[in-house]
């Protein structure tokens, strides 16, 4: 079905690397958005990043619409739901009320996100009071119970699909810590049971039910008040998920994008330290380039998408045959075949665990040690208890130590040597920026580096800078200084605008985006007087006085291409170039013969015999 | 011709001392002709040795000396005897002079294409150096390598000379070796040759280069620091990954008579329409569609033309950072480089000294780069200075590609510090860990790195480039296992690990692991995920299970059941049973035994496991008695039963009859329906769930509403 043509012709049977940059979700993920639109949420403010006092309530859709686009791009086989409780009207199947399930026409209660849902959820602040209206649900004097309609609701959202083939989730965002606070005795009791019975029952479906709670800093989210019993935490879990909570984060709406994600693992190793001694780990890609994702052949005439089908033809006897068992290679003027399981033993060096070689100085580990992404590795008790406690004292060790280990990992595709280095944590106040762990490298072998540098060697020995020209070079580079610059502050540009394009087109909007690079260089901050005045001194220094002239000798160089100059000019006397033209005989000259004519006007002399031809007309304003 | 056809001489060191590596360069050599073999035919290969009790060269006849050189083969195109022929060097029984030999080489070359070639002839030099070479007629050992480094230069040839030094070696002639050192540097420094070093027989197969690729340029052009200084750069790739070859699929279908059948196959793809599965849509009726959520979004290709991302070519600078911003895992793709164009004095001395200034100020560039016009995207990259520690070579960058914000996921992951006490090490265990990663050094102060990325060849590739021979002389041969000196890169150093045996143990001492108890079997994957299932390797397997069984016994003990393990699951089960926390646990706790009952049963073999499903079986019939929930019992029993019928497992059936086993009846439990005389009917009717009730209902009708109840 979805067979991108330059994929077509690449070789089908190993290519690690599409193996590798696909994460291995057997299992898609069904989530309910559960949000608290109770009047509290909107009268809460806090303090964001770019408008000064939003509404909790605002700060719980603006993180839910942001997740739903980079999840339309890089998860789009997902489903989710999005529904309010405490609202004043009810949409929902079981017609609860003060629970209203938000959606879109073409498209289920429960389903993949679509364009028009991601667009009109953009404006559903605006809408918000007119068609759903907020109201507590949960009063005094009234059996009516929001919070447990919410969650029979979701429950029953999240019927769709069988728990083992999907991860179910019911993500609840709320400011309230204690929602039946305002009631009392035997009401109060009930209720509270009902409602956590009815969370127990989802959990026991295979559904979790996860809590983000907005809190502002002087009115802290007391756990302990109702939730904790919901989500079922005790002890450690309680411990940390309160430290979680209370930490202040500078911007909550970041900070609640950031645990929307689900964490998903690649996949279990075992690492094996020495024999015997192995521990277990979970490899997480954390980076990984994003494309515009495959292409669907569609017949023109129907939209309709096409069925691709492959046929194996033997080159000899244009027969049609089945898959064929034996690969062969030419060599030695003969064939030698291989049956693919011989193929998989050759590349099968080693067991398909990561084991340790040993350690190395960070020092070793050089910038042009690189291949391909790298893969964050995080330890698990889930199957050998331990494993966390001896992984955290290497990590320290390795930390304190400045080393890294050298791991071989026999993954039975592409068996790799790899570098485990230590990340430490790095906090900051708008939260967790680098979490702790080891990032595995894949280290390139000897045939995999090329030495460029020899190609460039000179044995009458190149200049290098002088202590001047470095001091001029230094103040350049402190004045160019990008002080907060982050990995990954930039939008891909060219993605960008793919999908916004195919928003547009999908939602048949006539007009297109405009999308802003941010990638360009700052002309504005590099023409200020400190940094052009450094600029000057570096150049003046490397260059010389007249930079532009030398700009364009090279030497050794030159010397051919001018002795080429001087015999193109010289025969370039031979011919009467103007009668040629206009009387259509430029294509009767070779190749050769065209480039006397630009080569003796400086104009360019690549291409075909054609874009020579005319090139010279247009020199010649014909 | 292929344009970047190349003439080699290979001279090896064949003298007594080189006996112990030859092995290693056999390999090597002959890896570097399979590859020309396959990849540039048109090479030419010529190939001499030193060190022989023969002499055999040209320059012998007509100068005299240059005796224990012996020229194997004259320069020609590869051909297959020689891959063979270097698979069996001859042993050579003198101490050879590897500067006869250079000379004697370079001779080839000389006669062979005179000034033509340049910089396509290589000499590549495999020795020891631990020989002194001879007194030349007049001036000293540094004039003659110095005339020899200038012609070399003159005749625009390049030397790669790969210096074996095992550790021994150096005791014996440290003096001559150091004199040798400094005739290789003055090579080094006068003409373009490469000299190596290595220490061990696996760097030794990754220290020469064996294939030739001939670098190509990603870019060349200006590298903007502003729009008013420019300059000149070239870019190539540094690292690119040597694929595994792609082999072609072979077709037997062309008659055995044909000898110029090809045995290839080409695939071929249809487009068919879904509605009619039958009709195939030519390509001008096909259109591109992209994926937005469930949505195909069809895009002609002239709207995609019209609306595509379309940066100019270009290098930009938008500024410099402090190195430690970027961290190490950043780094995306493969590694590209950055030098100046070549001659352009200025603009080598401009990216000098942005480099130097870069590295004292532990500095980086980031820089936007639109390598081709009409690339449909940018990229976003790092710099980071290489600066050059020998006169003949330029600075330059290396570049690396960084993440844009859609391409990172910001998962959270608990802090160490938050981790609960039973997680953190204790100060014993965090020195066992110091210890361990000081000790298990891989690169010692004073001796070379082991296993360094530039010299450690890919161990599946020379692997199948060996396999590859092997068969072409032995169709039906298997894989041949790795050898040793491969293995070094995949596991540890045996040789390292009994050095730091103590550690070790003290290391192994100071952390317990063991499985987690609570976990099922079936879900239990990485212990059984083992591929090779090498003999040794099961063993250590089986102990390791051992021990954590027995762990496990002590972990179950001390926490509140929570989970049958198959250690002692009637323990497990009658505790479940007792808890009183909640009442769930007795459900669960019959859940759990029926289904590990199931796997006791299931994963029999002979029977080996019947003793303790019957145990299991027993304790399920006593709970299920004690809580009063016999249809749980009865329902259950039946049901194996029929499974057992169903997956030959009828033994086990009798293995039941034969120690009694039966429902529970009326007598015992008052809710159940089963009287006492048909306590055993479920060996009788064995079938289907829905007739055992049937005939119970005949026996006592009563007992259908609670069924019905039940269900």
């Amino acid at each position: 079905m979805e067979l991108d043509p330059d994929e077509v012709f690449r070789d089908d049977e190993d290519d690690p690397e599409s193996e590798f940059f696909k994460e291995r979700d057997a299992s898609k993920e069904l989530l309910v958005y559960l949000v608290d639109a109770s009047p509290k949420m909107f009268s809460t403010t806090c303090h964001t990043d770019d408008e000064m006092n939003a509404t909790h309530f605002q700060v719980a859709i603006n993180s839910i619409a942001q997740s739903l686009r980079t999840q339309i791009i890089n998860r789009s086989y997902d489903e989710v739901s999005i529904c309010f409780f405490d609202t004043r009207e009810k949409k929902n199947l079981q017609d609860l009320s003060g629970v209203y399930v938000f959606n879109v026409p073409e498209r289920e209660d429960l389903d993949r996100p679509t364009a028009r849902l991601i667009k009109e959820f953009d404006r559903i602040e605006e809408r918000f009071d007119k068609e759903i209206g907020s109201k507590y649900g949960i009063v005094p004097g009234s059996r009516e119970n929001s919070l447990y309609n919410a969650l029979w609701v979701a429950q029953a959202l999240l019927r769709k699909g069988s728990a083992k083939t999907a991860d179910k989730r019911i993500l609840l965002l709320t400011n309230e810590d204690d929602p039946f606070g305002n009631l009392k005795g035997v009401i109060k009791v009930d209720m509270m049971r009902t409602t956590l019975q009815r969370a127990k029952d989802a959990q026991d479906l295979g559904i979790a039910i996860e809590l983000l709670p907005l809190s502002r800093p002087d009115d802290e989210f007391n756990v302990s008040l109702f939730y904790a019993d919901l989500l079922g935490l005790e002890g450690d879990d309680l411990a940390q998920f309160k430290a979680m909570v209370g930490e202040r984060f500078e911007d909550l709406k970041d900070q609640l994008r950031k645990r929307m994600y689900k964490k998903r693992r690649v996949r279990r190793l075992r690492f094996v330290i020495f024999n015997g001694l192995s521990i277990e780990l979970n490899t997480y890609a954390l980076i990984r380039p994003t494309n515009p994702g495959t292409i669907t052949w569609l017949e023109s005439t129907t939209n309709l998408p096409l069925k691709t089908e492959r046929s194996f033809i033997c080159a000899d006897t244009a027969a049609i045959i089945q898959e064929p068992p034996k690969r062969f290679q030419s060599y030695k003027n003969e064939t030698v075949m291989f049956s693919v399981d011989e193929l998989s033993e050759v590349k099968r060096v080693s067991t398909g665990h990561l084991r340790l070689l040993g350690f190395k100085p960070l020092s070793c580990l050089k910038d042009y040690h690189n291949l391909k992404p790298a893969t964050f590795v995080f330890p698990s008790d889930e199957e050998v208890i331990g494993s966390t406690c001896l992984f955290v004292a290497l990590h320290r060790s390795m930390l304190r130590l400045k080393r890294f280990a050298v791991a071989f990992y026999g993954n039975s595709s592409h068996p790799q040597l790899v570098a485990l280095v230590a990340q430490d944590e790095i906090m900051t106040p708008s939260g967790q920026v680098e979490p702790p762990g080891m990032h595995l490298i894949y280290l390139p072998y000897s045939d995999d580096i090329r030495h460029v540098e020899e190609l460039h060697t000179d044995p009458n020995s190149v200049p290098h800078a002088t202590d001047d020209q470095i001091k001029k070079a230094s103040t350049l580079v402190r004045r160019i200084d990008l002080k907060d610059f982050s990995v990954c502050q930039f939008a891909n540009p060219a993605l960008q605008r793919h999908y916004a394009v195919l928003q547009a087109l999908a939602l048949d909007e006539d007009e297109m985006p405009e999308i802003k690079d941010e990638t360009l260089p700052d002309e504005e901050g590099m023409a200020r007087p400190g940094i052009v005045k450094a600029m000057e001194e570096f150049k003046l220094s490397a260059y010389g006085e007249n930079y532009e002239e030398d700009d364009q000798k090279v030497d050794g160089k030159a010397e051919p291409s001018r002795k080429r100059k001087a015999n193109a000019m010289k025969e370039y006397a031979n011919y009467d170039w103007s009668d040629l033209a206009d009387n259509g005989k430029l294509k009767d000259l070779t190749v050769v013969e065209l480039k006397y004519y630009l080569a003796a006007h400086n104009v360019p002399v690549a291409g075909k015999k054609e874009a020579l031809i005319s090139r010279i007309l247009t020199h010649m304003g014909k | 011709m292929a344009r970047n056809k190349e003439a080699v001489v290979l001279v090896i060191d064949v003298g007594p001392s080189m006996h112990s590596v030859l092995p290693e360069v056999e390999k090597v050599c002959s890896l570097l002709i399979q590859k020309k073999l396959i990849f540039s035919r048109y090479d030419e290969v010529g190939f001499v040795l030193f060190g022989t009790s023969d002499t055999k060269n040209e320059l012998t006849e007509e100068v005299g000396g240059y005796e224990h050189v012996t020229v194997l083969r004259n320069i020609k195109v590869v051909d297959e005897d020689l891959v063979d022929a270097l698979q069996n060097l001859p042993r050579g029984s003198v101490p050879g002079d590897f500067l006869d030999a250079i000379i004697v080489g370079m001779d080839m070359l000389i006669k062979k294409f005179g000034q033509t070639n340049k910089g396509k002839k290589r000499l590549c030099l495999i020795t020891n150096a631990a020989t002194p070479i001879k007194d030349p007629f007049e001036g000293t050992k540094e004039d003659q390598v110095n005339t020899i480094a200038t012609q070399m230069t003159a005749q625009g040839m390049k030397m790669d000379c790969v210096i074996v030094r095992m550790k021994q070696d150096w005791e014996t002639n440290r003096r001559v070796m150091e004199e040798n050192d400094f005739l290789m540097s003055v090579f080094l420094n006068k003409s373009s040759s490469k000299v190596v070093y290595v220490e061990s027989p696996t760097s030794l197969l990754g220290a020469l280069r064996t294939r030739n690729i001939s670098p190509v340029t990603i870019y060349r052009g200006d590298f903007d620091i502003s729009t008013q200084l420019k300059i000149k750069v070239w870019v190539y790739k540094k690292t690119s990954e040597e694929k595994f070859p792609t082999l072609k699929k072979y077709s037997d279908k062309a008659p055995p008579t044909d000898k110029f059948a090809t045995h290839e196959i080409k695939v071929d793809y249809e487009y068919k329409s879904i509605e009619d599965p039958n009709k195939v849509v030519p390509p001008e009726e096909r259109i591109k569609g992209f994926r937005y959520g469930p949505q195909v979004v069809p895009i002609s290709p002239a709207e995609l033309e019209a609306v595509k991302f379309k940066p100019e070519k270009s290098v930009k600078l938008l500024g410099f950072t402090d190195a430690s911003n970027i961290m190490r895992h950043y780094y995306l793709k493969d590694v590209n480089i950055f030098i100046a164009e070549p001659g352009n004095k200025k603009a080598i001395l401009a990216l000098s000294a942005l480099a130097r200034a870069m590295k004292d100020m532990n500095k980086v560039a980031i820089v936007r780069c639109v390598w081709r016009q009409g690339q449909g995207n940018v990229v976003v990259g790092v710099l980071t200075p290489n600066v050059s520690d020998n006169d003949n070579t330029p600075d330059s960058f290396y570049f690396n590609n960084l993440p844009f914000a859609e391409d990172v996921r910001e998962f959270q992951f608990p802090s160490f510090s938050n981790l609960p006490s039973s997680m953190q090490p204790n100060e014993k265990q965090q020195d066992a860990a110091d210890k361990l990663v000081q000790m298990l050094d891989l690169a010692p102060p004073g001796k070379q790195e082991v296993l360094p990325p530039d010299f450690t060849p890919n161990p599946v590739l020379e692997r199948y480039y060996r396999y590859l021979d092997l068969k072409s002389k032995h169709p039906d041969a298997a894989v041949p296992p790795l050898d040793e000196t491969l293995q070094k890169i995949t596991e540890p150093d045996v040789e390292l690990l009994s050095r730091n045996k103590s550690i070790l143990e003290e290391f192994r001492r100071s952390f317990e692991l063991k499985d987690n108890p609570k976990l099922k079997k079936s879900t239990r994957r990485i212990m059984k995920e083992r591929p090779s299932g090498s003999d040794e390797e099961r063993e250590e397997f089986d102990k390791d299970a051992h021990a954590k069984a027995i762990d496990s016994i002590e972990y179950s003990s001390k926490t509140n059941v929570e989970k049958i393990g198959d250690v002692n699951p009637v323990k497990d089960f009658e505790e479940m049973m007792s808890r009183r926390d909640d009442p769930k646990w007795i459900n669960k706790a019959i859940r759990d035994m029926k289904n590990r009952i199931f796997d006791l049963v299931e994963n029999s073999c002979e029977g080996d496991t019947f003793p303790k499903a019957l145990q299991c079986l027993v304790a399920l019939r006593k709970g299920c008695i004690l809580e009063q929930e016999p249809k749980q019992f009865n329902d259950f029993l039946c049901h194996l039963c029929k499974f057992c019928q169903e997956k030959d497992l009828r033994s086990f059936c009798e293995y039941l009859t034969s120690h009694e086993i039966t429902l529970i009846t009326k007598t015992e439990a008052p809710d159940s329906g089963i009287p006492e005389h048909e306590s055993r009917s479920f060996m009788v009717k064995p079938e289907l769930d829905s007739q055992n009730v049937k005939s119970e209902a005949k026996a006592e009708n009563d007992i259908m509403s609670i069924y019905l109840g039940g269900k």
